[in-house]
């Protein structure tokens, strides 16, 4: 149960960072927690909800988000988001785990290959962050 | 490069493809969400934000569909958000300011064993 909990400790941090955490807690409930693919896709379902939640709300107030653009993404969505579900409910689970691992496969080399250069805002705050740290260590100094 | 906004139609079709991926995996709708996003010209920070605003309500309702045939349980579920709720939290207020290019690269490199771990066994 702990590596249950530390699992679901680490996802939170990364879906915080938008690293995608969801799959890294599918892969520990199915290799090393014993419960199957769907199973496992259920629980991070309902794991999620909360957490984007709460990070929605702030995100709202900091006004980062304009949701007037996302109602027609929203609306197909959910037509989507049930016939996704529904295959995933259908289709043999070895299946479903199968496909499963070559998304995790693509994800995984898409996310090796990412480049500083993808993220030039990112990178422009890591540089004012880095040099506010300088200016603050000085000062406690 | 200043990027054309993009119309109801372009965020339809991706809207239709994220709800698909999140509701088949169960998960991997933000992966799809943030580059689509930030095609249709959002900032980087805006596109993770509104990418959380779209699977939210994609994975409730794929939540309600999974929940229909009892397909898990909640109570396997339930122990797990506030741990999660944490690391949320301590990932909002600390590690935003470190750089994610390695934190990627680890990450990346996680899920390709994963995957072939799961592949090959």
């Amino acid at each position: 149960m702990f590596w249950s909990f530390f699992a679901a400790f680490i996802t939170g941090i990364l879906a915080s960072l938008g690293v995608g955490g969801g799959m890294l807690l599918i892969i520990y409930l199915t290799v090393f927690a014993g419960f199957d693919q769907l199973s496992a896709q259920g629980i991070n379902l309902l794991y999620f909800i909360p957490i984007a939640l709460l990070a929605v709300i702030i995100h709202t107030r900091n006004k980062l988000i304009n949701w007037r653009p996302l109602i027609p993404a929203i609306a197909a969505g959910i037509v989507g988001a049930v016939i996704g579900s529904i295959i995933a409910r259908f289709i043999d689970k070895e299946l479903l785990r199968t496909i499963f691992a070559v998304f995790v496969l693509v994800i995984g080399v898409k996310e090796i290959l990412y480049k500083k250069q993808d993220d030039p805002e990112l990178a422009k705050r890591n540089t004012a962050v880095s040099t506010k740290n300088i200016r603050g260590n000085f000062k406690t100094i | 490069m200043k990027k054309k906004s993009k119309g109801k139609g372009y965020y339809a079709l991706c809207g239709a493809l994220i709800g698909t991926v999140n509701g088949l995996f169960g998960s991997g709708g933000g992966v799809a969400a943030v580059p689509a996003l930030k095609n249709a010209g959002l900032s980087v920070k805006e596109s993770h934000a509104s990418s959380l605003a779209v699977t939210l309500p994609l994975s409730a309702v794929s939540m309600a569909v999974y929940s229909l045939g009892q397909d898990f349980s909640w109570s396997d579920a339930l122990p797990l958000i506030p741990f999660g709720l944490a690391g949320a939290l301590i990932g909002g207020l600390v590690l935003k300011k470190i750089s994610n290019v390695w934190l990627k690269r680890i990450f990346g490199g996680l899920l390709i064993l994963a995957g072939g771990r799961m592949l090959l066994t």
